[in-house]
């Protein structure tokens, strides 16, 4: 008697065909990458990256992601909070406004930003008679990085949330823990893997942003380049290992993330298996 | 501390979860809040507790502990102890941390040192003899072990009050039976005073000085278990007190009949419906007279103190249940297939339900 679906010649096919995809469409993908930027030795490699211009690419990239994932950490709580704690009229279609970002396109939502804050836009004329100025400058990268991002944390909540209910926030209430307390001492131990996992997507997604950066930051060389757009700038000028130089640095904080996430995953396992 | 409630409702959106109610606990009681689900018995200690809040409209209702008027006070500054039905307990923190939770968000002034709360954690998890597992978390303890944490923790803080949803609802009949005996020796000895919500009458009525027995966000009967028992308000009480058998029938000169079943009732004459208890249920091998019930054995169950018969014929709409001693059992030699006749030791009527009348003939 064998199971359903445990047809060895099934399984060897399945097998063979992941491996084979996996090899084809993400190894391969990254071993080149850093096959490219190492092409001509260390010392080109070098030279790109410590380049004035690389340099405060790679500072604004993660400035704007140092900045963006406290605001959507805050946004996500507080929605997670708001959409799992209360009832009222609308709630369902609040749910479902968090995930506009990750429907529209990037690049779409970029325009809009133009549109609105932009020197001609509804609200950037007005800003600019204030002489304030967001689009074409880092306020305008991170307000996109911001939309961008902002469902990650929310959407990682709102599903632990439901689950674990209100029942101990209740309870804390009853032995007479004030709001911050309850937060602090209940509801966030209670939810801080979940937080920490929305938090690496966050980064992620910040750092790598290009469609919705790319409309908005005029991508001036040492102003408003950001390290994807740089990485863009120099393969156009035909710069091949400023390019993969670049990229690998990108692949190299991607590859971080993902240790810092399967590091993350595996702890999370072993709480489990320990209770 | 007393509870007093005045005048308490609740609508959730449009529906009706509670009718208004007025209900007086005394200082010291233990009373139980009876009903089936959806009788809105865990809204009323929600209410109580403060975790949900009355309607304010028509008029607000007033809630009284003591003489303290608590209907506007936040749950956290209500003094009660709350037990929830699923323990609730914090799944991240120790048993330990648990119970001292609410001694440790205590504002400054009033916190007790830390030798203090640790002092008195270890007396409370003493008392419910959990004082080896204080480093254990929630997940690694069994229904019962969380239960007693739980009920440690709502003690901790020195409640006024102590409120259980349901305390012993998640766990098996066993466990159940010692933890009732457990928080009653408990709640004669702290002598606080105590409202717990159950679905299940036995419990009701073993653990509660007074019972109150809900059905649809109404309240139907408050009353000590025996009176309870004995003389049921209207039906609801009655039928949902225990088991019932129904005979339905026409009475015409005195005389009840149902096909070919008979009994003779001092009754008026017009449809009438007699209710009976599965222990008011006699059998024998010969009808008499005046009763003429006839039935067949279907089922026999002779597990514990008495044996108990389900019966059928085909003036019932529904079997009965009859139980009957051991001695009975064998002197009629009972096997399933065996006709018998039935004849009512005493029978219920509750005609007029308006008038929540209630009459008990012994036959």
């Amino acid at each position: 008697m064998r199971r359903i679906g445990d047809a060895p010649a099934v399984k060897r096919l399945l097998i063979g065909a992941a491996l084979v995809l996996s090899a084809l469409f993400l190894l391969l993908p990254l071993v080149a990458i850093f096959a490219q930027a190492f092409s001509q030795g260390m010392a080109v490699f070098w030279s790109n990256v410590s380049n004035y211009f690389t340099l405060h690419a790679i500072g604004l990239t993660l400035g704007v992601a140092l900045l963006t994932i406290p605001i959507c950490l805050v946004f996500g709580v507080a929605l997670a909070w708001l959409v799992t704690r209360f009832s009222f009229p609308g709630r369902r279609i609040l749910q479902t406004l968090i995930d506009i970002p990750f429907a529209v396109s990037p690049v779409v939502a970029g325009l809009i930003y133009l549109l609105l804050y932009g020197r001609n836009g509804w609200i950037g004329s007005w800003l600019d008679g204030h002489d304030i100025q967001l689009m074409f400058a880092w306020p305008g990268i991170l307000m996109v990085t911001v939309f961008v991002t902002c469902p990650f944390v929310a959407r990682e909540l709102i599903p632990l949330m439901q689950a674990q209910g209100s029942r101990e926030e209740e309870a804390a209430a009853t032995l007479g823990a004030k709001g911050w307390i309850t937060f602090w001492r209940v509801t966030l131990p209670n939810i801080r893997w979940a937080l920490l996992y929305g938090i690496i997507l966050t980064n992620a997604r910040a750092v790598g942003e290009f469609g919705a950066v790319s409309v908005v930051s005029g991508a001036i060389r040492g102003q408003t380049n950001t390290l994807p757009l740089h990485l863009e700038q120099l393969y156009q000028d035909y710069n091949a290992v400023g390019a993969f130089a670049c990229a690998a640095l990108l692949a190299l904080i991607a590859l971080l993330t993902l240790a810092a996430k399967a590091s993350l995953e595996w702890r999370a396992s072993r709480r489990e298996a320990l209770l | 501390m007393s509870i007093r409630l005045q005048n308490i409702a609740k609508h959730f959106g449009k529906t009706l979860a509670l009718e208004p109610v007025n209900l007086d606990i005394h200082e010291g009681e233990l009373v139980g809040l009876l009903g089936p689900s959806g009788s809105g018995k865990t809204t009323l200690l929600r209410i109580i507790a403060g975790l949900e809040n009355a309607d304010r409209s028509p008029e607000p209702g007033k809630i009284l502990f003591g003489d303290r008027d608590v209907s506007n006070v936040h749950v956290r500054d209500r003094r009660i102890g709350f037990v929830f039905q699923h323990y609730a307990l914090f799944r991240h923190m120790s048993v330990y941390d648990n119970v001292a939770f609410g001694l440790t968000v205590m504002p400054k002034k009033e916190r007790p040192s830390s030798g203090e709360i640790r002092a008195r954690v270890f007396r409370l998890l003493e008392m419910v003899q959990l004082e080896h597992l204080a480093k254990r978390y929630p997940a690694q303890l069994s229904g019962g072990q969380q239960q007693r944490v739980s009920l440690a923790r709502a003690l901790a803080v020195k409640p006024d009050v102590l409120l259980l949803d349901e305390p012993f609802g998640a766990l098996d009949a066993k466990v159940r039976q010692d933890l009732r005996r457990w928080l009653r020796r408990l709640h004669s000895e702290l002598n606080f005073t105590s409202v717990f919500v159950t679905h299940d009458q036995e419990e009701a009525l073993e653990l509660s000085d007074r019972v109150v027995v809900m059905s649809n966000g109404r309240i139907e009967q408050i009353d000590a278990p025996d009176t309870l028992y004995h003389s049921p308000k209207n039906r609801f009480v009655f039928e949902f007190l225990g088991d019932v058998n129904h005979l339905e029938g026409n009475v015409n000169n005195g005389v009840l009949t149902c096909g070919d079943a008979y009994l003779h009732v001092d009754l008026p004459n017009g449809a009438e419906e007699l209710l009976l208890r599965p222990h008011e249920v006699r059998l024998a091998e010969q009808p008499s007279d005046t009763c003429h019930l006839p039935v067949v054995v279907t089922a026999i169950s002779p597990v514990g103190a008495e044996v108990r018969v389900e019966l059928e014929a085909n003036w019932l709409a529904k079997p009965w249940l009859a139980t009957v001693r051991h001695a009975d059992f064998e002197r009629l030699e009972m096997r399933r297939g065996q006709h018998l006749y039935a004849y009512p030791r005493q029978w219920h009527r509750f005609k007029d339900e308006a008038l929540a009348a209630e009459q008990t003939r012994v036959a």
